[in-house]
Order: structure tokens, then sequence, then C-alpha cells
């Protein structure tokens, strides 16, 4: 019992990340209905983004920073992602987005494939060890499990930045703006709406919290190099496809169904089959409800 | 016009291949040599060592005035730590450079991709580290200089049952990974014969970042030391996620263990393990400390067992060439040339000449080379404390 609580734990924090990422694949394919491949290697350049800043703020492997510090990196790596998820959308999505889908779908993959290239050019390909923002404390829960401060940090500010982005769509301005080009862009168009802006924000908005996934993640697993995004980035995908691509709460519960499930089957069957069950899951949903768990039926018009 | 136009070019190409060919004919004094190894990727710090020890050697060779007159020039090619890579460094260096023989690799997954390629091209290959026992069975060109998996797997299960007193081990190995999969295979079949048990074997992929699955599990089947045959960047993120588990028993690993990362990534996580090497730095042989001096002086660094065993392996081939040179002159001449039929003979005069190799001094120890191309030499454990190692015991094959 003891050991499936431990389990259990431990899913609920790496599920956790890969809700985080899967959020911002929701958020742009509910907009733009654009599977964006490159969101997985931002999540990449968040936490080398991380990386440097706390070297340039002084963090070593070995000395702890302040709270402030990591906030600073935490909110600088954000802000960094933003800028790049911007431009990126300007310079490769932007240019095609009046062309047909799969046009957009391969300029994502070469978006994915040329932040993979440029990070291993850039960052070199050998791996960097991610600095004790936090130091690493464990704290013993009731029935003998043990966690870190850090799987409870990533738990906290993944569930605050998924409440903060819930209330943001559904309270404000921009978000009913976000809803209702999800809804009908050409209409939403008409209606007055800035769509180019509306779009650009989305996609800040979603780089940015790739970024503190990256982050998160370089603090408890502190290993990061450049192609650390690939395996996440596709799991999170079917993380948002499980839960129903377009739904926040449905990426949220993806994530988690993801985590959770991976350690379980590490725990009580075998390493190897550690990513084949996320395609497995997937599969499975798909042929029983197509639309995701929480996902709406959509009737196609004509 | 058209005609000049399309003429131009020949023109210029004409002029570059004399031009390389004339390159080619200064550059008679010089023996290439080819090495490939992981500059960069996951295992970067075992092909950056073994690059320094090689060059090391081979510099201090030239100072000297080189062999029978010719200098050694080694051709570096980085394989960023993968298999694939290494075959096609290996063929690049063969095929295009026309190098006379081959250093490398660490990574037995990596050396068994490459090996092939010198055995069906009759270029003899060294490999410093790889202790796989598949790697030199691959044919009559590949050697090494370093022991092999059954003889380290078995001091490390006789370490922890006589040693250590432990009988209840648990296996973490990488499933990836061909110098983990057989290193784990030997430890296991030793340490049971030695009437140890094994409670768990457990598998990681090379590459993942998160292990505390696994080692949930290893916690509650209660064993007194992991085995993790694993290379040092997961080993080191293994250990501290150990640790967060509140599993801490001591670990015992192999050579993959070696490198300056694996105490920076694990921090305080591996004090009171131990780990298989091929040699130990303060070791007080003048040998030893006049390659640990020259090793600092140059590279500011303390040479760790794959630094030394790739000076090893230099020293191995070039001792091979000197006896070509004194025996067999006219042949040992045509190692600088064009790779014709008269060097291919030569290089097969050189593979017997490696082959034949006995009680050379290297640093690591003494090499003589088996008839199945292996060295047998001892193998030195050293414990982890605060941070650093202290020597713990040699044991003899």
């Amino acid at each position: 019992m003891q050991e499936f609580l431990q389990q259990l734990a431990n899913g609920v924090a790496w599920g956790s990340i890969y809700a985080l990422i899967a959020l911002g694949y929701t958020m742009v394919y509910g907009i733009l209905r654009l599977i964006n491949f490159a969101h997985g290697d931002i999540y990449m350049v968040g936490a080398f983004a991380a990386y440097f800043l706390a070297r340039a703020m002084g963090v070593g492997t070995v000395v702890e920073a302040s709270p402030l510090v990591a906030a600073a990196v935490l909110l600088g790596s954000m802000v960094i992602c933003a800028a790049l998820g911007v431009l990126i959308e300007l310079f490769a999505y932007r240019p095609v987005r009046r062309s047909s889908r799969i046009t957009a779908l391969i300029t994502a993959i070469g978006v994915s494939l040329f932040l993979e290239n440029a990070g291993i050019r850039i960052f070199g390909a050998d791996p960097k060890f991610f600095p004790q923002v936090i130091a690493p404390r464990t704290i013993a829960l009731a029935g003998g499990v043990m966690v870190t401060n850090h799987q409870i940090m990533v738990v906290v500010v993944s569930v605050l930045l998924m409440v903060a982005l819930t209330l943001f769509i559904q309270k404000t301005r921009t978000g009913k703006a976000m809803r209702a080009v999800a809804f009908n862009r050409d209409a939403a168009s008409l209606m007055g709406i800035p769509v180019d802006r509306i779009i650009t924000i989305t996609f800040a908005i979603g780089s940015a919290l790739a970024a503190a996934a990256g982050f998160l993640v370089g603090l408890t697993n502190p290993k990061i190099e450049p192609l650390m995004g690939i395996m996440p980035g596709v799991k999170a995908f079917v993380a948002a496809v499980l839960g129903g691509i377009g739904s926040i709460p449905g990426a949220v519960i993806g994530g988690l169904v993801m985590g959770i499930s991976e350690y379980m089957v590490v725990g009580y069957i075998s390493s190897t089959y550690r990513d084949a069950i996320a395609f497995v899951i997937l599969i499975i949903v798909l042929l029983i409800k197509p639309t995701g768990l929480l996902g709406r039926n959509v009737t196609e018009k004509v | 016009m058209i005609r000049i136009r399309s003429v131009l070019p020949l023109f210029a190409i004409t002029l570059l291949c004399l031009a390389a060919l004339q390159g080619c004919a200064k550059r008679e004094t010089e023996i290439k040599v080819g090495e490939y190894g992981s500059l960069t990727g996951s295992t970067a710090t075992f092909g950056i060592s073994s690059k320094n020890g090689i060059e090391l050697y081979v510099d201090n060779l030239n100072v000297q005035g080189g062999i029978g007159g010719k200098k050694i020039h080694v051709l570096v090619e980085d394989d960023q730590s993968k298999p694939e890579e290494a075959a096609t460094a290996v063929n690049k260096l063969i095929a295009q450079d026309g190098v006379v023989a081959v250093l490398g690799e660490v990574a037995s997954s990596r050396s068994l991709a490459a090996a092939p390629i010198c055995q069906s091209a009759g270029v003899p290959m060294i490999s410093p580290s790889s202790t796989n026992p598949r790697v030199t069975d691959i044919g009559d060109q590949i050697f090494r200089v370093c022991y092999i998996d059954p003889f380290q797997g078995m001091v490390i299960a006789r370490f922890a049952k006589n040693t250590l007193h432990f009988s209840k081990a648990a296996v973490f190995r990488d499933n990836k990974n061909d110098y983990s999969v057989g290193l784990a295979n030997f430890f296991t079949e030793s340490f049971r014969g030695m009437g140890g048990t094994i409670v768990t074997d457990q598998s990681y992929s090379e590459g993942d970042q998160d292990f505390k699955a696994q080692l949930t599990v290893i916690k509650s089947k209660k064993p007194e030391f992991i085995f993790i045959p694993g290379y040092y960047t997961e080993v080191g993120l293994i250990a501290r996620q150990a640790r967060e588990l509140g599993l801490n028993v001591p670990m015992l690993g192999g050579d993959g263990w070696v490198s300056e990362r694996l105490l920076e990534i694990a921090q305080d996580a591996l004090n009171g393990s131990y780990l298989v090497n091929h040699y130990w730095e303060q070791d007080p042989n003048p040998l030893v400390q006049g390659f640990v001096q020259s090793y600092h002086k140059r590279y500011k660094a303390t040479p760790d067992g794959l630094a030394a065993l790739a000076y090893d392996a230099a020293g191995v081939l070039a001792n091979a060439m000197q006896r070509l040179s004194t025996e067999d002159p006219k042949a040992f001449e045509t190692l600088s040339g064009p790779p014709n039929a008269e060097q291919k003979a030569a290089r097969a005069k050189l593979r017997d000449l490696i082959a034949a190799t006995r009680d050379y001094p290297g640093v690591t120890g003494k090499i003589s080379l088996d008839d199945h191309r292996n060295a047998v030499k001892p193998a030195v454990f050293l414990g982890i404390e605060n941070r650093g190692y202290k020597f713990v015991a040699t044991v003899e094959p």
C-alpha cells in the first residue's frame, strides 16, 4: 500500500508537468486548429533560459538561491519563452495562416526541428546540470510516503497557473475575445475583435506555461539537454488529445492520467513500456470517445 | 564564350586535384591514425578524457622524433554519444582519410557499431575502454587494453559479498546499453554463484530523467545495496532521487561511473558508495605519477581512468609500429603512403604485432593481450566519501 501511494504521489507530480505543457497545446489548438509541434521545444528553451538566468544571478550547483531569485528565474524564463512564442507565430505561422491546415502542420514540424538543432548548436549536445535554485528537502507524509519540496512546488505552481488561466479566459475581456476567436474567427473579426492580437496573446501565454514546466523539470530532475522536449512534447500532446483537445480542464486531467499511468506501468510492469503506455491509452480513449474525455461533440458543418 | 565557361571549372578542379596530390606527397612522413569518440552528447567526458590521453601520448612521441623518423597524425571524429554516428565517423576515417589504425571507443555500444567496419576494411582498431566481451569477438582486427565485463562483474560481486558482507542486492540496469546489460548479467551470475540473492532487477533507458518509479519498487524490496552498471549522467540523477525517496543504502558501480561530472551531479548522494576503476591516480609508481603530472600540466585536471586507458591504447599502437619499423622497415614505410595493396599487407603485419603485445608497461598496469585480443589486468576499487574518492583495494585477475 505504501508503495502504491508513493507511486501515486510521484505520478501526480510528474503528471502536473505534462498538464502544464498540454495546456499550451490545447490553447493554440482551440483557437487556431493548429497542432503546435514546436511546443515541446519551447519547453526545452524554457529550461535553458532558466538555467542561464540562474547562472547569471550567481546560483551555482551548490549554492541555494533565495526564494526571490527563484521567482525571478521562473518569471524571467516565462517572459523569454513568451517572446519566443510570439516570434514563432509572427514569422512561421502567420504567413501560412490562410493556407491549408497541412501547410501549417508541416511548418510546425519545421519549427520544432529548427529549435532542436539550434539548441544543439547554441547550448551544446552534452547535458547541463540545472543549478540548485531551491535546495531539495525530503518531506515524509502519512503512510511513509516521501515527497520533496520540489514535487510539492510542481503541483502547487501547476495548480496556481491552471486556475489563473481559467479565470483569465472566463472572466477577462481578453479571455472573452479568445473564446470568441476560438468559436468563429471570421465572425469575431466582424465584431471588431483584433484577431491577430488575440492569437499573439494565446501564443505568448501557451509558451510561458511551457517555460514554467521547463523550470519545474529543471528543479526536480536537474539534467537538461536540447532534445529533452521531444518526448514530453509528444506525451503532453497525447494528454491534450486524451482530455479533449481545446478543453483546459481536459488538458489537466489528461496530463495527470498520463503521469500516473506511466508511474504505475514502470512500478508494476516494466520500464520498457514507459513510453508505449501513452499511446495505448490514447488509442483506447479515441476508440471509445473520439473527442477525448472532456471534448465536446462537434458536428461537421457543411 | 559558353565553351570557355564550361571548361573553366573543370580546369580549376584539375588544378585543385594536383594541389591536393602535392599536399599528399609532402605529408609522406606522417602516419595517419583515426580516433572516434563522444566529444559531445550524454557521455561527453568519456570522449574528452580519451582524446586528451591520446593527444598527450602522441604529442610526446612526436616531440621525441616520432617512430622511425615518421610523426603520428591523429584525426579525431565526434560521434555525439550515438552508435550510428560512431559507424559514420569510422567510415569517414577509413574511406576518406585513409587511416592505418583506429583508436576508440569507450562505450561498448559504439565500439560494437564501429568495429565491423574496421574489421572488413582490415584496419586494426584498439578500444581503450569498451569492456563488453562481444566487442573483440567482432574479429581479429579488434583489440582492447582494458579488462572485460565478466571479470568486472565478478570482482564487484566478490567485493560486495566478501569485503562488505552484503547478501541482498538490487540491480538497476540501463536496458538500451550493451555495456550495462552485459555487466548486470555477469554480476548477477557471480553474485548468485556466491550465495547472494538479487531481490529485484529493475531497468531504465539512457536519457531518462525520472527514476523514482523503479526506485520506489527497489526500496520496497529492502536490498542491502544497489548495483547500477550505468553511465555517470544517469547514475548521478538516480543517486539523488534514491536519497529523496529515503533509500539510503550504498550503491556499487562499474567503470561507467568514471567521470569528473559524477559527483557534480550526485553531490552528497553517493557518499558511502563504491566503484571500479582502471587505475588509481595516486599510485606511487613513477610511470603513473609522471603521466598524472604531465596531464595535469597540460589540461589542468586529474586524468580519470578513461584518459589513462586512452593513453595506454595509443602506447600499445605506437609500440607495435615501433617494432614494425625495426622488423620490417619496408612495410613500415608504406604506412605513411597511399592506402594500396602494399599498405594493406603492412597493416596485417601491424595487426599481428599488436596481437603479440606482451608486458607493455602502461600507466594502467602491465598490458598483455590474450588470444581473444583482450587485456588481462587488475581492477581498482574506489570508495566515495565527502564528494571525493579514496583508494580501497586492487583486485588481481
